[in-house]
C-alpha cells in the first residue's frame, strides 16, 4: 500500500477531525455526563445539583421495582438468548440441509434482521392486541391469556416479541458457521455413526462452539440494551412493571420520572454488570472451545 | 461371486451430468483395487457410492454376498480414509479413533483395547491425548488410518489419501500403505490420479476417463498393453509419444517415417503410439529428431525434441547423456513395441 506523508500535522488532525468529532460527541461526552449525573443530585426546580456520593445509586439498587426489574432482566436474557439461539440454530441446520430452493430459505429467514426493535414491537402489538390481536385470541381461547393483567402472559408477549426479532441474527450466523465446517469431517462421521441426532451433538455443535459463544455475547447484549424499543412499544413495562428491563427502567426514570441521578446510577450499575458477564465468557468459556 | 461386486453403475447428478455411465466391476477378497484417471473422471463419485456418501441412480453393489445400495454408510462395514483426512479436530486421536466403535455400542474395556493395538501398530501411541491440529501431516494420516483400520471393515477406502504430504513422505506412507494391506489382506479401493501411486500400490488399476472404465488389468498389464490411447497417455512418465499416420498393406507410415513391420491390421487412419524408453540411439534409425530440451535426472536423461513434421517426440536415455541442445540424432522404434490405436474411436487395434 502507498503511504502518503503529509507535510503538517493540521492536515492529518484535519482529516481525523469529523471520526473523533463523531466519537467525542457521542459516546465520551454522555460516559462524562452519566458519571456526573450519577454522582450528584439536582434540586427539584433544575437550578443546582450538589455531589452526593453514592446516594444515587443507594437509593436506586434499595427499590423494590429496581431488583423487580433486575430479576425481569435476568429471565428475560436467558430466555431470549436460548430459545432466539436455538430456533436460529435449528432454522440454519434445516436450511443447511434443504437442497431445492435453498437461496428463497435463506433470504426469507434473513428478512426479519432488517427490521428496527420498534418496529418488531409495532407489529408483535397487532398480533396481541385484545381486539386485533391474532395470537391474543389465539392463547385468549387455549388458557384466558391476558397480558394486561396477568404477569407470566405479559413475559410470553415481550418473550416472543423479542425472540422473534433475533432469531434472524443467529440464524445467519449459524447458517455461516455450517458452512465453513468441512464437508469431508461430516462424511467421516456419517461413516462412523449412524444416528442423526447424535451425529449433531457429538461432531457438527462442538465444531459450531465459536460461532455459539460469539452470539451468546450478541444475544445477551441485545436482550439487555436493544429491547428498549420492543418494551416501549409492546407492554410499556404492563402490568405495574412487572415487564420493565433495567434499560427500560432507566430510561423511564430519566426521561419520564427526570430522576437524572438515578438513571445515571442505574446506567452505571448496568455497565459494570455487563463488564461481568464478559469477563466472566471469556475467562471460563472461551478456553473449553475448540476454534479451527 | 465376488467380494465386492459392482453391477451397471450408473450416477446422474441432479443438473444432468452424468457422472459415471454403466459400469461393472469386480473385486476380489484381500485385493488392492487402483482406481486411476484425470480429475473429474468419475473415480472419487464411485468410490463414495461404495462408501454411501452419495445416491446410486442405477445399478447395484453387492459387498460379502449382501447388497447394500441403501444401507446407511454407518452399517455398510466400509472404512474410508479421506483426502484431508477429516479428522474430528476437537477430539483427541484418542476420542478420534474410538468414535465409530463408541457409536456402534462397544464396551469400553474393548475399544480401550483396539484403539491401543491400532495406536501401537502405527506407532501413533504417544500422540493419542493430542489434538489433530498438534500433529504433523505424517502424523495425522496415520491418525486417519488408524481409524479405519480401528474398525476391522470389510472394504478400506482411500479418497486420494496421499495428495496432502510432501514427495518424500507420500512415498514413506505408499510403502506403509501396501504393507499394512498386505499384512492385514483387507479388500482396499484406492482412488489416485497419481499414475506412480496406481502402478506402485494395485494389483489390479481401473484406468477411468469420463465415467467409463477404460482398462482393468494389473499395473503391468495397462502399462504394456494399453487398451487405449487415453490409457496409453495417462499411465507412464514421461508420456507416451504420439504419431498419425495410416497403415498401407499392414505397414504404418507417417509423413515423415516408415515401419517396417507386418502389423497385421485393415488400412484405417490411425495413431501409433510408443514410449520414450522403447526408442534406441541409431545411426540408421528411421526417426531424426532435433533436440529441444533435455532433462537430467541422474539415473535417466530424458530428451525431448522434433521430428522432420514438427512432431514432438521424446527419448530416454540411461544415465547422464552426452547429446546437446540443438543436435539432430537419428533414433529406431522398437518395432514389437508399439502401440497401434484407432484415429477416431481411439481404441487399440494391434
Amino acid at each position: 500500500m502507498k503511504k502518503v506523508q503529509f507535510s503538517s500535522y493540521f492536515t492529518q488532525y484535519f482529516f481525523v477531525a469529523p471520526q473523533l468529532a463523531i466519537i467525542l460527541i457521542f459516546l465520551y461526552l454522555p460516559i462524562v455526563q452519566t458519571f456526573t449525573d450519577a454522582f450528584t443530585t439536582q434540586d427539584a426546580f433544575g437550578f443546582g445539583r450538589y455531589f452526593s456520593g453514592f446516594d444515587n445509586f443507594i437509593f436506586s439498587m434499595s427499590d423494590a421495582t429496581y431488583l423487580r426489574a433486575f430479576k425481569f432482566t435476568i429471565i428475560f436474557i436467558c430466555v431470549i438468548t436460548f430459545f432466539s439461539c436455538s430456533i436460529g440454530l435449528l432454522l440454519a441446520v434445516q436450511a443447511n440441509n434443504v437442497i431445492h430452493g435453498k437461496s428463497y430459505y435463506k433470504t426469507l429467514l434473513i428478512w426479519p434482521y432488517a427490521i428496527a426493535p420498534a418496529v418488531v414491537g409495532v407489529t408483535a402489538n397487532y398480533f396481541f392486541s385484545e381486539r386485533l390481536g391474532i395470537l391474543y385470541s389465539f392463547f385468549h381461547n387455549i388458557w384466558g391469556f391476558n397480558w394486561y393483567d396477568n404477569i407470566y402472559d405479559a413475559y410470553i408477549y415481550v418473550f416472543i416479541a423479542a425472540t422473534w426479532k433475533q432469531i434472524s441474527a443467529n440464524f445467519i450466523f449459524f447458517l455461516a458457521g455450517l458452512q465453513t465446517i468441512q464437508k469431508s469431517i461430516i462424511e467421516a462421521s456419517m461413516i462412523d455413526c449412524k444416528s442423526n441426532f447424535r451425529r449433531f451433538w457429538t461432531i457438527t455443535f462442538p465444531l459450531l462452539m465459536p460461532t455459539t459463544f460469539f452470539l451468546i455475547i450478541i444475544n445477551i447484549t441485545y436482550a439487555f440494551f436493544d429491547t428498549l424499543g420492543i418494551i416501549d412499544t409492546t407492554t410499556i413495562g404492563a402490568p405495574s412493571g412487572e415487564t420493565k428491563t433495567l434499560v427500560f427502567k432507566a430510561y423511564i426514570d430519566g426521561f419520564r420520572g427526570l430522576d437524572i441521578g438515578s438513571a445515571g446510577a442505574q446506567s452505571i450499575i448496568m455497565m459494570l454488570i455487563v463488564l461481568v458477564i464478559t469477563v466472566f465468557q471469556f475467562r471460563f468459556i472461551e478456553g473449553r472451545i475448540h476454534y479451527n | 461371486m465376488s467380494f465386492l461386486e459392482l453391477k451397471n453403475i450408473t450416477k446422474v447428478y441432479p443438473n444432468g451430468t452424468k457422472a459415471i455411465n454403466e459400469t461393472s466391476l469386480n473385486i476380489e477378497y484381500g485385493e488392492f483395487m487402483v482406481f486411476v484417471g484425470p480429475s473429474g473422471c468419475g473415480k472419487s463419485t464411485l468410490l463414495r457410492m461404495i462408501a454411501g456418501l452419495e445416491d446410486i441412480t442405477e445399478g447395484e453393489i453387492d459387498l460379502d454376498g449382501k447388497t447394500i445400495n441403501k444401507i446407511d454408510p454407518s452399517e455398510r462395514d466400509v472404512a474410508m480414509v479421506f483426502q484431508n483426512y477429516a479428522l474430528y479436530p476437537h477430539m483427541n486421536v484418542y476420542k478420534n479413533l474410538s468414535y465409530g466403535l463408541k457409536n456402534r455400542g462397544e464396551s469400553k474395556e474393548n475399544i480401550d483395547n483396539k484403539v491401543k493395538e491400532v495406536a501401537e501398530l502405527l506407532e501413533i501411541k504417544e500422540y493419542l491425548q493430542r489434538k489433530p491440529a498438534q500433529l504433523s501431516g505424517g502424523q495425522r494420516q496415520r491418525v486417519a488410518m488408524g481409524r479405519a483400520i480401528v474398525r476391522n471393515p470389510k472394504v478400506f477406502l482411500f479418497d486420494e489419501p496421499l495428495s496432502n504430504l510432501d514427495a518424500k513422505l507420500r512415498g514413506q506412507v505408499r510403502i506403509e500403505i501396501k504393507k499394512l494391506q498386505q499384512s492385514m489382506n483387507v479388500t482396499s479401493v484406492f482412488v489416485t490420479h497419481d499414475q506412480v501411486e496406481a502402478m506402485t500400490l494395485g494389483d489390479r488399476l481401473a484406468v477411468i476417463n469420463n465415467g467409463v472404465i477404460e482398462q482393468l488389468g494389473t499395473p503391468i498389464e495397462v502399462y504394456e498393453k494399453p487398451a487405449s490411447k487415453f490409457v496409453g497417455e495417462f499411465i507412464g512418465s514421461p508420456q507416451m509419444n504420439f504419431v498419425n499416420g495410416a497403415i498401407n498393406n499392414n505397414n504404418f507410415e507417417s509423413s515423415s517415417f516408415k515401419l517396417n513391420k507386418d502389423l497385421n491390421i485393415d488400412n484405417a487412419s490411425v495413431v501409433l503410439g510408443f514410449r520414450a524408453e522403447d526408442l534406441n540411439l541409431k545411426e540408421e534409425g528411421e526417426i531424426s529428431l532435433t533436440i529441444d530440451i533435455i532433462e537430467k535426472l541422474g539415473s535417466d536423461s530424458i530428451i525431448y525434441g522434433r521430428d522432420k513434421d514438427g512432431q514432438s517426440i521424446c527419448y530416454k536415455e540411461s544415465g547422464n547423456t552426452k547429446l546437446e541442445v540443438g543436435e539432430i540424432i537419428n533414433i529406431s522404434l522398437d518395432v514389437d513395441a508399439v502401440h497401434i490405436f484407432d484415429e477416431k474411436t481411439g481404441k487399440r487395434l494391434n
